[in-house]
């Protein structure tokens, strides 16, 4: 049995996630990305690798999407309406609300603004739409017979979620995106400890979402306006889907920014909020305390942006902030405005969708700050006003933690003073700072993720290979667990899990769950524990519980294998239990006996001139509890009692089992009768050498 | 609303269950609670505390909104629980501090042994079908389903498909009795999709849809005639779908009629059920992803078309005062809340209008009220499956048993059912179910099955072999996993055996060991006929004792004891 898995894209690399994994016969495609570098081929995964034939519906049994950035369904509408592909697609409530309003956006900005063809229509969307299952979180999805799939809270964007996959005995999880420290505006990931064979986890969290979605630019202009108390007014103006997005869902998500925004939405929500917010809150700040840190590396981080852009605006220039990652840019408009506040600032910040921001505005005079898509200066706008603006020293441009190797972003963080652009050159003058931050690239939250899943192995995509050595290492060598991070259009395999499946009676199962305590003396004879007495017998007892489970598993012919208790065999087979013992009667020393034990014996067991049964068997308890190690040694009085191993006085004259000839002539000579079953071979020895004083080696 | 008793439970000293709702059905159900107490503190202000000068009738109506077993606790254990009354607001938040929420396909596990799972039934928002599965089977409870809602989530009854038991329990459509027509339902389909579709076809949604259309209908009348329509409050579901209807029938007969609601919870659930798309029917859904609201309430209160107000004393209220009106307040059993001012109010004019429930008695509801000369409409919503549809439904999940109300016994016969067996249960008894499976699932690690040393028996055909590991019970399942130290005893030695040994074999055999002896039948316990002892001499002088059902090895030598029970085990079967 074995789990095999195809990585299509983001194989050590960011962008066009898609990695296709054959569990147990069943074929199951995460993802279904572009890659926004490219306007070739290299754009889309290699689909045919799936199959020659391109008969995708036989391929693959069902297509699974993280969230709704182009980097994870960027290629889906392709896959669906142009390769073909009609089986079931499954995705969260949120991206699938969200999905076709990122994918309409994009066509619009590559065809309305780029000019280029466009791969698909808004019928292709629509159509593709049609295809997707909406699914809840948590919620087990049963997809065939044998294939289930469930998704759990990311806390990426909206919407986003990790996926869980079993098949028969053979489970995994796929990330995508994830963030394992909640910030300003989602809460971290949520996931169960789960028995995985793998794990395929994303590296590199920069959101790259080059299509900066401007519905979304709507909804973080309005908590800035909301901190403005004029946040009433605006929200009656919002579309009514941005409206309902921000209700339905972030209402719901763990996180007082957000809940604060809901707050302010609508009075009417006041109510619903308000029971929450304590419980919440504390939820936020306990797991705020465990990655403070983070928190704080991040927000002196951002602060020093804010100081940048303070520093630029003062001196009368102008401020480009290309807008990356949702949570990112949201996180930095909170920071910017509260500064504002702070320091009575008038300085204009714009959004340029929201905002409607005029093209004429771009070269008007004055400072102004200005958000604008997409984040890596890809095109689109942020290209258009980067044009305008780089020229002047008094400008600012801020770069996203990472940009693209292609991108003008990644030409200007290499430091190029000028920049060719559609055949014309600009010279690169104004101030370029880069935004460090981002609490996820020292790949603590990944570490944190797979030792609380320990899965078998773990598969690294969605980060450039140097980067990811690293980790790959350290999750190797500190946690023990096998990782790979294969690159585009390889195929790993790996061993998965199975399981023997039987029926197991009630008896095998009750006699699993019988409790078997061991007592096991503590090494010392110290009389410990200071202060109280210690007297014989009370030395300090370790107590084992460990269940063995026991039992015999039956196969017959045509028949379930069953595994039953050894009694029901028995019955099974209509047998009767034959048991093979052993028996010895052992001669010993009663004088030796009483020597050996004197020094810790009262002086009343001496005075026994003849010993009676009782008597008798205490010294012998006496002697082999120290002798013995192991073994609990139970004294009944009339005989003594380690496991199977039984012991009591032989007065007979001629006992069967009495073995060894000539000893009955000694003088004082007792003889005790022992039995045991063949199980106890090994210790009931021991104890017999131990009486018969043939170990020599005293104590 | 299948949970308003719950605080009543929680409450109790030593209360220590867990209890399971769905997410949708605890919040709807803690606000329906919110609301009861508001109303029945209002009530006290007004009528003072119950045992004073209540009417006595008061008391009995309190117990009857109260489900049957909770009736009994209430009176039988303690008159005392009774004189405290309605819980109050800590006893609802406390109750639902104790309620672990699930979402429709959620695993819940129960102490590891059981998987508790929740799926829609159609019923009302959020409301479900449970099915509990453990390593012996699983046991869907059926309660009263919908095939085709307006609002909720449909009934998913591909979940409880092959459920090993079904515990029928939608009991409500009883009184809805008619003829039942099986002649439509071939027994020898087996094709169950297309039966299933027969059974969900939309006649019933279409019906319901009728339903909601004759009210508004009869309410339009109404204030067109100058008087006011009173909905109290009941299902959810049903009171959302019945304001978007009005709504729309006022439009096309452009009337300019305000809608009140007087709620104390209104505000929250009305503003609740627009961000639950994930408990909604695929209609609603689809309103989400095109970007609508999930209900048209939004989009009226913005309109001003609806109004919403805390209270029938609202300052708010009374400014924006209307008549005529509709009104849609609580509680529906006419008892408590808005809907006795409002009565008292309407009570005599001919032209108004009552909607009422099939289920609340309508006379008995009114009758504080008479001489009523309001109209009163009664209508009938579906709360559960029609019983024709029983039979074919329980056909299509193919369940091994079936469990079944006694009371239904002579409705539905289940006489030519063969695919299942079927029980019938009744109220306060325990009926004792056959084993759902003869032995629980065990899964055994590759680890411990790569280390088999199987063991043919001749006789009987079978394989054995022993089988050791430690046993996990972990989410509903039983997994024998390698132990952790395999301690040393690798070399596995038989330590059960069987079969009657025989003193030639054992002879042969320990001769070929080089152990001599001879055979002695010289027992003389009466007990053991077909005993016998083997004396040995050589090499040493050891003795072995055989009688029925034991073997007594005696040697001082513990290689050539060894060597005997060697020999002993190669006469007799063992493992």
């Amino acid at each position: 049995m074995a789990i095999d898995c195809l990585v299509l894209g983001a194989g050590q690399e960011v962008g066009k996630s898609c990695v296709v994994v054959t569990i147990n016969g069943k074929r199951i495609m995460f993802d279904c990305g572009m890659h926004m570098a490219y306007n070739d081929h290299r754009q889309y995964p290699d689909f045919s690798r799936i199959s020659k034939s391109c008969d995708f519906n036989n391929a693959i049994d069902c297509i699974v999407i993280t969230h709704f950035h182009l980097d994870h369904i960027g290629a889906l509408p392709y896959f669906t309406e142009i390769c073909g592909y009609n089986g079931p697609i499954y995705m969260t409530y949120p991206t699938r609300a969200l999905a076709p309003i990122m994918l309409e956006d994009y066509r619009k900005v590559l065809v309305d603004r780029r000019g280029e063809v466009e791969q698909f229509t808004s019928d292709h969307i629509a159509e593709c739409m049609k295809k997707v299952i909406a699914v809840d979180l948590k919620q087990t999805v049963q997809v065939d017979k044998d294939l289930q799939i469930r998704a759990y809270y990311a806390g990426h964007v909206l919407g986003a979620a990790m996926f869980y996959a079993k098949v028969g005995d053979s489970a995994m999880v796929y990330t995508g995106d994830y963030n394992m420290t909640p910030d300003r505006h989602l809460g971290a990931a949520r996931i169960d400890r789960l028995q995985l064979d793998l794990l395929i986890t994303d590296f590199d969290f920069h959101g790259i979402c080059l299509v900066f979605q401007f519905t979304f630019c709507k909804c973080y202009n309005s908590e800035i306006e909301y901190r403005n108390s004029l946040f009433i007014d605006y929200a009656a103006a919002v579309s009514d889907t941005v409206d309902y997005i921000i209700v339905s869902y972030l209402i719901s998500l763990p996180c007082p920014e957000m809940e604060a925004l809901a707050f302010g939405l609508r009075s009417t929500y006041a109510t619903t909020v308000r029971d929450s917010k304590y419980a919440r809150e504390r939820e936020f700040l306990k797991a705020a305390a465990s990655s403070v840190l983070h928190t704080a590396v991040a927000s002196i981080l951002s602060f020093v942006v804010i100081i940048v852009v303070h520093k630029c605006v003062a001196g009368g220039g102008k401020v480009l902030i290309p807008a990356f990652a949702l949570g990112r840019a949201q996180e930095l408009c909170i920071l910017l405005d509260d500064y504002w506040e702070r320091m009575n600032l008038r300085v204009p910040i714009y959004f340029s969708a929201v905002h409607n921001f005029d093209r004429s505005l771009i070269d008007a005079p004055g400072p102004c700050v200005l958000f604008a898509t997409p984040g890596m200066l890809t095109g689109g706008f942020s290209l258009e006003v980067f044009k305008h603006w780089a020229p002047s020293e008094m400008n600012l441009i801020t770069l996203p933690g990472y940009c693209l190797a292609g991108t003008i972003g990644n030409k200007l963080m290499s430091g190029n003073p000028t920049i060719e652009l559609e055949g014309t050159k600009i010279d690169v003058r104004c101030q370029i700072h880069q935004l460090a931050f981002s609490p996820h690239t020292d790949g603590k939250g990944i570490m944190d993720l797979v030792k609380f899943l320990s899965p078998q192995h773990v598969i690294l995509v969605h980060g450039e290979k140097p980067k990811m050595a690293t980790l790959k290492e350290r999750i190797q060598s500190e946690l023990g667990i096998k990782c790979c991070d294969p690159a585009n259009n390889e195929s790993v395999c790996i061993p998965s899990t199975h399981y023997v499946k039987a029926g197991a009676s009630d008896a095998f199962i009750r006699s699993c769950l019988n409790p078997n305590f061991q007592f096991l003396k503590s090494g010392s004879e110290e009389k410990s524990v200071s202060g109280s007495k210690c007297t014989e017998g009370t030395l300090p007892l370790w107590i084992k519980d460990e269940r063995v489970a026991e039992g015999i598993l039956v196969l017959e012919k045509s028949e379930k294998a069953k595994v039953v208790h050894q009694d029901e065999l028995l019955l099974m087979l209509g047998e009767k239990r034959h048991e093979v013992q052993f028996a010895y009667c052992c001669p010993v020393n009663v004088d030796e006996l009483e020597k050996f034990t004197t020094t810790s014996l009262t002086p009343t067991a001496r005075m026994l001139r003849d010993p009676n049964k009782s008597s008798l068997i205490r010294l012998l308890v006496a002697k082999l509890s120290r002798k013995l190690s192991e073994g609990n040694i139970q004294d009944f009085g009339e005989h003594l009692q380690v496991e199977s191993f039984h012991l009591s006085v032989c007065l007979k004259d001629t006992c069967p089992y009495r073995i060894t000839n000539g000893l009955e002539d000694k003088p004082r000579t007792a003889f005790f009768c022992c039995t045991w079953s063949a199980a106890d071979d090994k210790l009931a020895r021991k104890i017999i050498s131990a009486m018969e004083n043939r170990d020599l080696v005293e104590t | 609303m299948g949970m308003l008793g719950l605080p009543f439970l929680t409450r109790m000293e030593g209360f220590s269950a867990k209890i399971y709702i769905t997410e949708a059905a605890a919040r709807i159900g803690q606000l329906m609670m919110e609301e009861l107490i508001c109303m029945n503190m209002e009530y006290r202000q007004f009528y003072g505390a119950e045992e004073s000068s209540g009417p006595q009738w008061m008391k009995w109506e309190e117990l009857e909104l109260l489900p049957s077993a909770l009736r009994k606790i209430a009176l039988g254990e303690d008159g005392s629980e009774l004189g405290g009354g309605c819980p109050c607001i800590a006893h609802v938040k406390d109750c639902i501090s104790k309620v672990q929420t699930l979402r429709f396909g959620e695993e819940a596990c129960y102490n590891g042994i059981l998987i508790i799972k929740a799926f829609s039934s159609g019923l009302d928002i959020g409301a479900c079908n449970w099915i509990i599965s453990g390593a012996k089977g699983n046991i869907a409870y059926i309660s009263g389903s919908n095939f085709a809602s307006g609002h909720a989530m449909d009934f998913d009854y591909r979940a409880i498909q092959g459920s090993d038991l079904i515990l029928y329990s939608d009991l409500s459509s009883l009184d809805s009795t008619e003829d039942i027509d099986q002649s439509s339902f071939s027994d020898d389909n087996n094709n169950w999709e297309e039966l299933m579709n027969s059974l969900s076809n939309y006649d019933e949604s279409v019906e319901e849809m009728e339903k909601l259309a004759f009210i508004c209908s009869c309410a339009i009348d109404s204030v067109k005639a100058g008087g006011s329509v009173l909905i109290p409050i009941n299902r959810v579901g049903v009171f959302l779908q019945l304001l978007e209807q009005i709504a729309i029938f006022m439009e096309c007969s452009s009337l300019k009629i305000p809608i009140y609601i007087i709620s104390s919870v209104a505000e929250e659930l009305l503003a609740y059920t627009n961000t639950i798309p994930e408990w909604l029917c695929k209609q609603r859904q689809e309103k989400l992803f095109s970007g609508d609201p999930l209900f048209a309430h939004v989009k009226l209160i913005k309109e001003k078309k609806i109004h919403v107000f805390p209270a029938v004393h609202s300052p708010k209220l009374l400014m924006n005062w209307q008549e005529p009106c509709i009104v849609f307040s609580p509680h529906w059993s006419l008892r408590l809340g808005p809907t006795i001012h409002l009565l008292r109010r309407w009570s005599g004019d001919h032209n108004s209008l009552l909607v009422l429930e099939n289920e609340v008695d309508a006379e008995l509801a009114v009758l504080p009220f008479k001489p009523i000369s309001m109209k009163v409409l009664q209508c009938s919503f579906l709360s559960g499956k029609k019983l024709q549809k029983v039979q074919p439904l329980l056909k299509i999940l193919q369940p091994k048993l079936v469990l079944f109300p006694e009371e239904w016994r002579t409705h539905v016969s289940f006489s030519d059912v063969t695919s299942f067996s079927v029980s019938h249960y009744s109220e306060n008894e325990t009926i004792h179910i056959p084993s759902l499976k003869e032995s629980a699932e065990l899964e055994i690690a590759a680890d411990i099955a790569s280390k088999f040393q199987w063991r043919m028996l001749k006789q009987k055909k079978l394989n054995i072999t022993r089988l050791k590991g430690r046993l996990f019970v972990n989410h509903g399942k039983h997994q024998l996993l390698p132990e952790n130290e395999p301690g040393g005893s690798s070399q596995t030695r038989p330590f059960l055996h069987w079969g009657s040994p025989d003193p030639e074999n054992l002879l042969a055999e320990l001769s070929k060991m080089g152990i001599n002896g001879s055979v002695e039948r010289c027992m003389t316990d009466a007990e053991s006929e077909d005993g016998f002892t083997v004396k040995v001499q050589d090499p040493e002088k050891s003795m072995i004792e055989v009688r029925a059902a034991v073997t007594v090895i005696s040697a001082a030598d513990k290689n050539l004891a060894s060597r005997i029970v060697k020999a002993m085990e190669n006469i007799l079967e063992g493992i």
